[in-house]
């Protein structure tokens, strides 16, 4: 590899890289992010080599290994180009099938292909599946396309020309007015203002200044920066570059948590490789700014992707938030002026610079501008990333790209922003999802979690749950934190017992408001929204509980009763094996009956029954 | 000099000065737990909230240790300050109720019942302990461990630490166990017998310890001075 020493060189390399390479060729196009590696994508990846070697074709066919796709539910994904033919679920055994017929005959497997689960029929092509069709994949769709260990790909994909183009064509000032008119936010949860983050770090005075990537990613189910990460570094790094040349800042650092192996990894490769290259380092494309990227491993505690409790845990401290009444941009790592930005706010950089503010603002609504990417998780038939341009609804998240709520459920509330957002109703179906309108509905971005709920869903359990996360996350400091989080849970358990009063109820929400207010980082001021949000759109959920001892949606454990009708149990004695608290007795092939005393309404023996006869109340 | 709004008054003070200093200086008292002046502020009891910005767009923030900046405007017992300053005594005291010195506050702050379950804690994490040990008297024998629900302040590894020297100072500052309170019965969080007690110091001053603060004797009274 040979250092690049100018603009004109990079172009050139690129031209080569281009050139040498056969866009006509089939390539397989395997997905190794952590998702499909889980479900055995590596296992799959090496069939298809050995069977490329064995047959002798090397020379015809391509293969990638490429970072995550978004689509892990669907995994081992294989994508062959360059028809983009979509294959899901792909084990070691049909390797030889795939690259005898698809390959070779252009005949496509049915069984592999996708299968619309509103319509049951099969799409052949990636981009037909509605799942991806309807997303505007501007940070995230070159994760399909490239090998993340080889910065070649991205170079051809046309990567680090917007760095090129800031070092050679603009002055670091208007690199800055450029991510200013985007009107690009932060987005790790806050949704501040990127370009003025920017502008206040730039006007502060001190040196040295520095630059951090927060990969923390706490939130349960997110896994978008992960799969940036993983999937797509150089992006990134590419726009760090272009920060650090903003604000002149000599070095920078990725916090991200331990439990990401794979993104540490191809993290460092891409930084190796950027440095050779000359991208990265001493005299970056041999002009005379230089910047350096360290990774920092953090212990994945969630309060650590806090911006101050992150600052704390790089520099060597407790990760704990402070009380930063001073921003980080005036005072942050080692009190000095520090941006701190979102891993998916750096991978946008690099595309405002690259296709200008005004395309870039053109996309979103009229405060939240581009796109974001959403984890989609639960009650729903498609699950996994989707980037969507800011605006987009609600309904058309869960319906066209989720595919709706599976086996003809009733959809009841969708959770966003992650365990310190709020549930939305389903009557708000229609929101556009930005910044200002979660909040106004009692919920927030965050960094992207969005869980849908339906029917069988208690809110009070809900609730429950996510703050049982946040008290377990909470650092502790606060006294409001952390014993308002205590004296909330007291209460929701006593609701979901049926022991409360509406006095309580209304303590509940007292006591919630007060936290969100009184309490110093984000974690405390958040975690009272699963509380306050459910109050505000399913009160009548909680007052079910605690007037009519009766959880409506037969979860809360106290308040449900399993009886065994005796008409239709024919005594095969399943239940009475399966049961964990022995609560269940009867003679074989004599109707049995479920020992109140004993049970502890786990519901098990409702899951084995196959004659219908465990009766749920 | 910084120029500032604090409860409606104009008033200016030094620079650097945090907002809690500021209130004390021009003699608006603003309770505390976690706040001792020979200590680096701490910002976890969070009992000295004031409120700060335009009405309408304003938020809470710990007046230990915000420092005042120019212009700005400070409520110091606005509706909203109080309204979270007796829900988090409320909470002291369901939490801890035997302390002495959070019964007064609730007394002060009029706090007359208690809705949540009473659990008998000795320790608050207000940290002046753990402050105390390292800044004053430069031992680091004991720290916080843990998070969340299960923090504590102990020494390292839970075992008995040789960096300790026994000197005590972190009793002496502890606003839970130095002056345990006599006060309140099993069934009953509040105590509140202080109200309703003759200043103990009118008639026989010497013989008696003296909590009260501020002490209505020695206000009345200014030939006395409090006992040491
Ligand atoms: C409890 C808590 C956890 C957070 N976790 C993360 C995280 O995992 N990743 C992240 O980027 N931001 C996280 N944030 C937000 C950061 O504090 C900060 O606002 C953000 O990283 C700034 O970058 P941005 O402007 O690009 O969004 C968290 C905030 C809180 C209060
Ligand atoms: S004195 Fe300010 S938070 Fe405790």
């Amino acid at each position: 590899m040979k250092k690049i020493n100018s603009p004109a060189e990079l172009e050139k390399l690129r031209e080569s890289i281009l050139e040498s390479m056969d866009k006509d060729k089939p390539c397989i196009s395997i997905c190794t992010g952590t998702g499909c590696s889980a479900s055995g994508a590596l296992e799959v990846a090496s069939a298809f080599e050995a069977l490329i070697k064995e047959r002798g074709i090397e020379a015809n066919i391509d293969t990638k290994l490429t970072g995550c796709h978004g689509f892990c539910e669907q995994g081992p994904l294989i994508v062959l180009k360059p028809r983009n033919i979509l294959y899901c679920r792909v084990q070691p055994e049909d390797v030889g099938e795939i690259v005898d017929k698809t390959l070779l005959k252009e005949e496509i497997l049915e069984r592999l292909l996708y299968v619309n689960p509103v319509t049951g029929e099969r799409i052949a092509l990636e981009e037909e599946v509605p799942f991806y069709n309807k997303q505007l994949r501007l940070t995230f769709g070159n994760n399909g396309q490239l090998e993340p260990t080889k910065i070649e790909d991205y170079l051809a994909l046309g990567g680090y020309a917007s760095l090129r183009k800031a070092l050679e064509e603009m002055t670091p000032q208007e690199v800055l007015e450029e991510v200013k008119a985007s009107g690009l936010r932060g987005r790790g949860g806050a949704g501040f203002p990127t370009g003025r983050k920017w502008e206040s770090c730039f006007n502060a005075p001190g040196y040295p200044k520095y630059l951090i990537c927060n990969a923390d990613e706490g939130d349960p189910g997110c896994f978008q920066d992960r799969s940036i990460l993983e999937g797509n570094p150089h992006s990134v790094i590419e726009g760090m570059i272009i920060g650090a040349y903003v604000v002149n800042s000599p070095e920078g650092y990725v916090y991200v948590r331990r439990e990401y192996p794979l993104a540490i990894k191809n993290l460092s490769i891409a930084i190796d490789q950027a440095k050779e290259y000359g991208l990265l380092g001493e005299n970056i494309l041999g002009s005379n700014f230089s910047f350096d990227i360290k990774i920092n491993r953090g212990g994945g505690a969630f309060v650590c992707g806090e911006s101050s409790a992150s600052i704390a845990s790089i520099e060597g401290k407790v990760g704990e938030p402070r009380d930063k009444h001073t921003h980080a941009t005036e005072k942050g790592l080692w009190n000095k002026p520090t941006i701190l930005n979102n891993v998916k706010t750096w991978a946008n950089i690099p595309l405002i610079i690259e296709k200008g503010a005004r395309w870039f603002s053109s996309i979103g609504t009229e405060n939240s501008k581009g796109t974001m990417i959403f984890s989609l998780t639960g009650k729903v038939n498609n699950t996994g990333l989707v980037e969507v341009p800011m605006g987009i609804t609600l309904k058309e998240l869960v319906y066209d790209l989720g595919g709706g709520v599976p086996d003809g459920k009733k959809l009841k509330a969708v959770q966003t922003g992650g365990p310190s957002g709020g549930c939305i109703p389903e009557r708000l179906l229609d929101l556009p999802v930005d910044y200002e309108k979660l909040t106004e509905a009692g919920s927030m971005m965050g960094s992207g979690g969005m869980i849908v709920m339906d029917e069988d869903t208690c809110m009070v359990d809900v609730a429950k749950y996510f703050l049982l996360f946040t008290q377990d996350e909470s650092c502790g400091c606060c006294f409001s934190c952390r014993e308002g989080i205590t004296r909330m849970l007291e209460i929701m358990e006593d609701v979901s017992r049926g022991e409360s009063s509406l006095e309580q109820l209304d303590l509940l929400g007292e006591l919630a408001q007060v936290v969100k207010d009184s309490t110093m980082c984000g974690l405390g001021q958040s975690c009272p929204n699963p509380v306050l949000s459910t109050i505000r759109y399913f009160e009548d959920e909680y007052r079910a509980h605690i007037m009519d001892k009766e959880c409506p949606a037969g979860v809360c454990r106290d308040l449900i009763t399993f009886t065994i009708n005796e008409e239709l149990c024919n005594g095969c004695g399943v239940c009475l094996k399966k049961c964990p608290a022995e609560a269940i007795q009867g003679e074989k092939k004599e109707p049995h009956a479920i020992i109140q005393e004993k049970c502890t309404s786990c519901g098990i023996c409702l899951e084995v029954c196959k004659y219908d006869a465990v009766n749920k109340k | 000099m910084i120029k500032f709004t604090l409860n409606g008054t104009e008033v200016s003070v030094e620079k650097g000065t945090t907002l809690l200093e500021a209130a004390n200086f021009y003699g608006i008292e603003i309770p505390t737990l976690c706040y001792d002046e020979g200590l680096t502020p701490y910002g976890a009891c969070r009992l000295c909230l004031v409120e700060i910005g335009e009405p309408g767009r304003s938020r809470l923030v710990s007046s230990c240790t915000y420092r005042v900046r120019e212009g700005m405007i400070v409520r110091t017992h606005s509706e909203r300050v109080v309204k979270s300053r007796k829900m988090l005594i409320e909470l002291y005291l369901a939490t801890c109720p035997s302390s002495k010195v959070i019964q007064d506050l609730a007394s002060n702050y009029h706090v007359t019942s208690v809705r949540f379950r009473p659990k008998n804690e000795d320790c608050i994490l207000c940290g002046l302990c753990v402050r105390m040990c390292d800044e004053q008297m430069q031992a680091k024998a004991i720290s916080f461990i843990n998070r969340g629900g299960r923090r504590l302040v102990s020494t390292p590894f839970e075992r008995k630490s040789e960096d300790c020297r026994l000197c005590g100072a972190c009793m002496y500052i502890c606003p839970t166990c130095q002056a345990r309170c006599q006060g309140p019965q099993e069934e009953s969080t509040i105590c509140n017998a202080c109200l309703n007690l003759s200043p103990p110091c009118l008639e026989h001053f010497d013989d008696v310890m003296c909590y009260m603060d501020p002490c209505v004797a020695c206000e009345l009274d200014t030939k006395r001075k409090p006992k040491e």
